[in-house]
C-alpha cells in the first residue's frame, strides 16, 4: 500500500455513521476502496439503503476530512456489488450490541423470491441487547430507520432496535 | 445492451409516485409503528427512484438531471402504473376528499410489491450493468416491503369483521388495475428487444402464486377481472395523478434551481 493510500485510510478511520456514531464507515463496509490514480486519490463508497438520508452526510464527511488533511481526493459512489450487512465486522457488531442495537444476523441463503414468499420465514430470533434474553418479539419490521426493525424483550420489557439483515 | 431511457423512467416513475402517495401517511398513520413503517417504505421508493432518474439523466446527457426528470415533466409524460397514483380509498373523483383507508394502502403495496420482487429479481441478471446494480439493491428492499404488506393483508383479511370487509373492498377496487402489469408498453418491448429488460408476461405465473397464496391465507377472495386495461404507463392517467404531482412538484417549480 502506498503512503498516500495509507494516509487516506488513517484519516478516514475516525469517521463514524451519522446515525450510529459508535461504528466507523470502514467497519460498516460503506468505505470500500482507496486507490491512487494519475489525477489524485479515489475513495469509493457504497450506499446502504437506496434512500438512506445519511448517505449525503457520509459523502460530505469523507470529503471534508480529506480536504482538512490536505489530501486531494475524489469520492466515487459505486452500487455493485450491493452493500450487505454481512460485510459488517464482528467488532462492529459487538459495538452495536453495546450501544443497544441488536446486530444483524447473517443474510438468509439465496432462495427464489416465490419460494421466499410462499414460506414466509418466521421473524429472526433476536437476543435482547440489554439482558441477552432470546424471549423477544418483533413489534414492527420497520423501526427508527429503514435499516432497523423494532423488537421488544419479554423478559426485561425493554424495546430495542434490531439491525435487519440486508 | 443498455435498457432504453423510457424503460428506466417507467421504473423510476412507479417508485416516485408510490413513494409520494405512501408518504401522505407521514404523521397520520393508524398507529405509530405503521406511521414509521410507511415513512421508511417511502424513503426506499424515493431512493430507488433517485438512482433510476440519475441513471436516466446520465444516459440522456445534455442538461438532464434527476430533479428535472422528477419535478419538471408533466402528467402525460409520467409512465407509472395507474394503480400507484390512486388515493388511499375506494373509487372517488379526483377532487373528492375522504378519510384514508389503510387497507387500500396495504393491498396496493402488496399487489405492487409482489410484482417488484419478481421484476428486480429478473433485472438483477440484466446485462445492463448499471440497471442490474440498482435492481440488486432494490430487491433487498422490495422483499421487506412485500413481507410487511403481506403480513398486514393476512392480519386484515383474517382479522375482525370490519377489517375483513375493508380488505376485501380494497382487493375488489384495486385488482382490476393490475391488468396493466401484463400488457407490455413500447418501452418494455424495447427493453426486452435490447436484452436488458424483463418480459412482464413471464412473471405472471409467479405473481399469481404469491397473490393467491396470501389472499387465501387472508381468507380474501380474488375477484374475476375482465375488460378495461389502464394505460398509465403509456402516459394516459386517472384524474388523480395531476393532484399528486401538483403537491410533489409545486415547490421545485415555484423556486426553480433552489437549494437548501
Amino acid at each position: 500500500m502506498s503512503t498516500v493510500v495509507e494516509q487516506v485510510w488513517a484519516t478516514l478511520e475516525h469517521l463514524t455513521d451519522p446515525e450510529i456514531p459508535v461504528v466507523t464507515l470502514r467497519e460498516l463496509g460503506i468505505l470500500r476502496d482507496v486507490t491512487e490514480t494519475p489525477d489524485g486519490v479515489e475513495v469509493v463508497i457504497t450506499p446502504t439503503y437506496t434512500g438512506c438520508p445519511a448517505m449525503g452526510q457520509i459523502e460530505d464527511d469523507v470529503k471534508a476530512s480529506l480536504s482538512q488533511a490536505g489530501i486531494p481526493a475524489r469520492v466515487v459512489t459505486r452500487l455493485a456489488p450491493a452493500w450487505t450487512t454481512d460485510w459488517m465486522s464482528d467488532e462492529a457488531k459487538e459495538k452495536l450490541r453495546a450501544y443497544g442495537i441488536a446486530p444483524p444476523h447473517t443474510t438468509r441463503p439465496d432462495v427464489s423470491v416465490v419460494k421466499f414468499m410462499r414460506h414466509r420465514p418466521a421473524p429472526d430470533v433476536v437476543a435482547c441487547p440489554h439482558c441477552g434474553s432470546t424471549h423477544t418479539v418483533v413489534s414492527s419490521q420497520f423501526g427508527s430507520t429503514a435499516c432497523k426493525a423494532l423488537y421488544k424483550c419479554l423478559d426485561c420489557q425493554e424495546p430495542f432496535d434490531y439491525f435487519k439483515p440486508y | 445492451m443498455n435498457a432504453p431511457v423510457d424503460y428506466l423512467l417507467h421504473l423510476a416513475d412507479n417508485a416516485v409516485v408510490l413513494g409520494q402517495r405512501n408518504a401522505e401517511w407521514c404523521g397520520h398513520g393508524p398507529i405509530l409503528e405503521e406511521d414509521i413503517a410507511m415513512g421508511n417504505v417511502s424513503l426506499d421508493y424515493i431512493g430507488q427512484a433517485r438512482l433510476l432518474y440519475q441513471l436516466a439523466a446520465t444516459r440522456l446527457g445534455g442538461d438532464a438531471t434527476e430533479d428535472k426528470l422528477a419535478y419538471f415533466r408533466d402528467e402525460t409524460q409520467f409512465r407509472n402504473y395507474t394503480l400507484l397514483e390512486l388515493p388511499h380509498n375506494g373509487p372517488l373523483v379526483g377532487y373528492a376528499v375522504s378519510d384514508r383507508d389503510y387497507a387500500t394502502t396495504i393491498v396496493r403495496n402488496f399487489l405492487y410489491g409482489a410484482l417488484m420482487v419478481l421484476v428486480w429479481d429478473a433485472l438483477e441478471k440484466s446485462p445492463d450493468a448499471d440497471l442490474a446494480a440498482i435492481a440488486a439493491k432494490s430487491l433487498k428492499e422490495a422483499r421487506y416491503h412485500l413481507h410487511h404488506a403481506a403480513d398486514w393483508v393476512v392480519r386484515f383479511g383474517d382479522g375482525t369483521e370490519e377489517s375483513h370487509k375493508r380488505a376485501q373492498a380494497a382487493v375488489d377496487h384495486l385488482f382490476p388495475y393490475t391488468e396493466e402489469f401484463w400488457t407490455p408498453s413500447a418501452a418494455e418491448d424495447a427493453a426486452v428487444a435490447a436484452g436488458a429488460g424483463v418480459d412482464v408476461r413471464s412473471l405472471r405465473a409467479a405473481w399469481d402464486a404469491i397473490v393467491n397464496e396470501t389472499l387465501s391465507e387472508a381468507t380474501l377472495v380474488r375477484p374475476q377481472v375482465r375488460g378495461y386495461v389502464p394505460e398509465g404507463k403509456h402516459g394516459r392517467h386517472s384524474e388523480h395523478l395531476g393532484y399528486l404531482l401538483g403537491e410533489m412538484q409545486g415547490l421545485a417549480r415555484a423556486h426553480p434551481g433552489a437549494t437548501w
